[in-house]
């Protein structure tokens, strides 16, 4: 009895949270959700009216839907697979002992650190930038011509931005499941006959799988909603070319005060999240029962 | 083929030295024991042996062939290791293939041999299972199976019974007797358990602070240690020490009696006292003497000695079993005891 009490209690004093939270969540999602079967356009106040899912039409047409999708993929893809290549390497590097490890971690950690818009504006001004950036310096000092890297390969430069942001986390996931490698383990592959290379594919990549899991999982959830960097750097161009699903959703709505069309756009982004979600949660599940 | 010979080896880690030099002769085929307290230095020796550390100075020879610089793949030894160090990831066939596969066979080979020490091992129905479905003696097995499918020239253990339960090690002390019996290959084997080292051994080395204390086989280090170190160290319950007057009117600083040398009586004897505890064990009784002259003293006695604490008792050393020591803990000669 005691316990059917207390469950019960426990219910009770849980429910004004749990309801704090679904409305937290819901409220937003609703009206996003009715908003997207409105013509609802800021400069026409007044004039909102039920039209069903023509919004939706429009946006799924949208050439600039596509070349967003294309976008915000090769976006996560880029940045997941330049930081999990990078981190694994680096992670390997900082697990060995050298004089100052503790120092050169902490510095490796720092990018982390640095709020996006800041670091964004920062590679375009002082790094990026064909006149006055480093790397133009660099490649006049080569004798090269320097490259307007927004200009010329926009989304590539956003992709090394960004990689150059989560780099640091994923390193740090990734020095940490290495560490608790048992060394006996490493040990005995090397009296099997395992060189290095055959140690590291054998023993230490199926030691990482779940810490690449992981990193894979919280990397796709905050690179899927890439925002400020595209903001302050290209502002989605030139044309579309920096768009992801994200600043497209933010162009409709707060550029071209379509907040019907913005609404349907965020629906399907989603739509699409949950998506990748799903796959996501597969490879865990799979990584994790080991 | 077999033979480690080990000269004037020494290994220190920055200033710490851990093996002061130290030579011997592993001879082929033999079942070697290091055995010593923790921090003695014989796991460093076991994987200087193995190539797992470098030796600091001197020289190993394996086989007849200079191995001091070696990586450890090319000596050709097989190690377990105290965790088992299975790879997780792999299912027990993988495991044990690992070796056969670094060393590039073909398929069929693999195959052939794993599933030959798998039926040594008693592990035909885990193969493909992972080493976390596996109880811990299993995994020991696959540890063991991983080590014998690359025919080495000699075996190498790391305390490898520690993480057993006590029947279960008994067990695999006795497989890992017949697994040599049967291979005829050397095997070294560490442990800090005196029990394992006297079962198990053809030739016991009993290392104290990196120092070779007495090499011998185990009756030897049992009936002539060669100093209280090893006196003290070999059987179990350990050595009786006493010093003082008794130890004087034998000629000596210090005197050993093993407790199973030691004759209880209720009436009379050499040393009197009273029981403080009684350790009834069924086969044997271990009872611990509260004795004036000498201190506290531990005999063994038969099953049913009806002692309990408190009673009064008697002790008398074995005639002929009586070990002395000069100051320096030397063992001396047994003569004066004899006549």
């Amino acid at each position: 009895m005691a316990t059917a009490h207390s469950r019960a209690a426990a219910r009770l004093t849980m429910a004004p949270a749990v309801v704090l939270l679904l409305g937290w969540m819901l409220i937003p999602l609703a009206m996003t959700l009715y908003f997207s079967f409105l013509r609802y356009n800021l400069l026409m106040p007044g004039s909102e009216e039920w039209i069903g899912t023509l919004n939706y039409e429009y946006f799924l047409t949208d050439p600039a839907f596509f070349a967003a999708l294309g976008n915000t993929l090769a976006l996560v893809g880029g940045v997941l697979a330049l930081t999990l290549c990078g981190g694994i390497l680096l992670a390997l590097l900082l697990d060995q002992p050298f004089w100052g490890r503790g120092i050169v971690r902490l510095l490796v950690i720092a990018p982390f650190f640095v709020m996006p818009t800041v670091s964004a504006l920062v590679w375009k001004n002082m790094l990026m930038n064909p006149v006055n950036g480093l790397f133009a310096s660099l490649a006049r000092a080569l004798g090269l011509q320097p490259i307007d890297f927004l200009g010329e390969v926009p989304l590539s430069s956003i992709v090394m931005i960004v990689t150059w942001q989560w780099l640091p986390f994923a390193t740090l996931i990734l020095l940490t499941a290495l560490q608790s490698l048992d060394r006996e383990r490493l040990e005995a592959a090397e009296m099997d006959g395992a060189g290095a290379l055959d140690r590291f594919i054998h023993i230490i990549l199926p030691h990482l799988a779940r810490a690449i899991t992981v990193v894979t999982l919280i990397q796709t959830i905050f690179l899927l909603s890439v925002f400020a960097e595209i903001l302050v750097t290209t502002n989605g161009g030139p044309g579309t070319a920096t768009t992801n699903i994200t600043y497209l959703v933010y162009a409709l709505s707060l550029l071209q005060f379509d907040v019907g069309g913005g609404s349907a756009g965020g629906i399907v982004a989603v739509v699409l999240a949950n998506i990748v979600a799903v796959f996501l949660m597969r490879m865990i599940g799979r990584n994790l029962d080991l | 083929m077999g033979e480690i010979v080990l000269k004037q080896i020494t290994k220190s880690f920055g200033d710490v030295s851990v093996i002061p030099p130290l030579d011997l002769t592993i001879a082929d085929g033999e079942f070697v024991v290091f055995v010593g307290p923790s921090g003695c230095g014989k796991s460093t020796l076991l994987r200087l042996i193995a190539g797992l550390e470098d030796v600091s100075s001197g020289t190993i020879s394996i086989d007849g062939k200079d191995a001091t610089r070696l990586p450890p793949a090319g000596r050709g030894l097989a190690m377990v290791f105290q965790s088992y160090a299975l790879y997780p990831h792999m299912t027990v066939r993988n495991n044990i293939a690992f070796p056969l596969k670094m060393a590039r066979l073909d398929k069929a080979a693999i195959d052939r041999k794993v599933e030959a020490a798998a039926a040594v091992l008693n592990l035909t129905g885990y193969l493909d299972r992972r080493p976390g479905q596996l109880s811990g003696g299993q995994r020991q097995r696959v540890a063991i199976g991983r080590a014998i499918v690359r025919e080495p020239t000699a075996f190498l253990f790391d305390e490898p019974l520690s993480n057993l339960d006590a029947a279960l090690r008994v067990n695999m002390r006795l497989e890992i007797s017949e697994l040599h019996r049967s291979l005829a290959t050397t095997m070294i084997y560490v442990t800090h358990d005196q029990v394992e080292a006297m079962t198990m051994a053809d030739k016991i080395v009993v290392l104290n602070a990196g120092r070779i204390e007495q090499v011998g086989s185990p009756i030897e280090l049992y009936s002539r240690p060669c100093n209280r170190f090893v006196a003290g160290f070999i059987g179990s319950p350990r050595m009786n020490f006493i010093e003082g007057g008794e130890a004087a009117a034998e000629g000596a600083h210090a005197i050993g009696i093993r407790p199973e040398h030691l004759a209880l009586s209720t009436e009379s004897g050499r040393w009197s006292g009273t029981v403080s505890v009684s350790e009834h064990l069924g086969s044997d009784t271990f009872v611990y003497v509260q004795s004036p002259e000498v201190g506290t003293l531990v005999a063994r006695a038969g099953g049913e000695v009806p002692v309990r604490h408190g009673d009064r008792v008697w002790l008398t050393p074995q005639a002929g079993k009586l070990h002395r020591f000069d100051p320096q803990g030397r063992a001396m000669s047994r003569e004066k005891v004899l006549s």
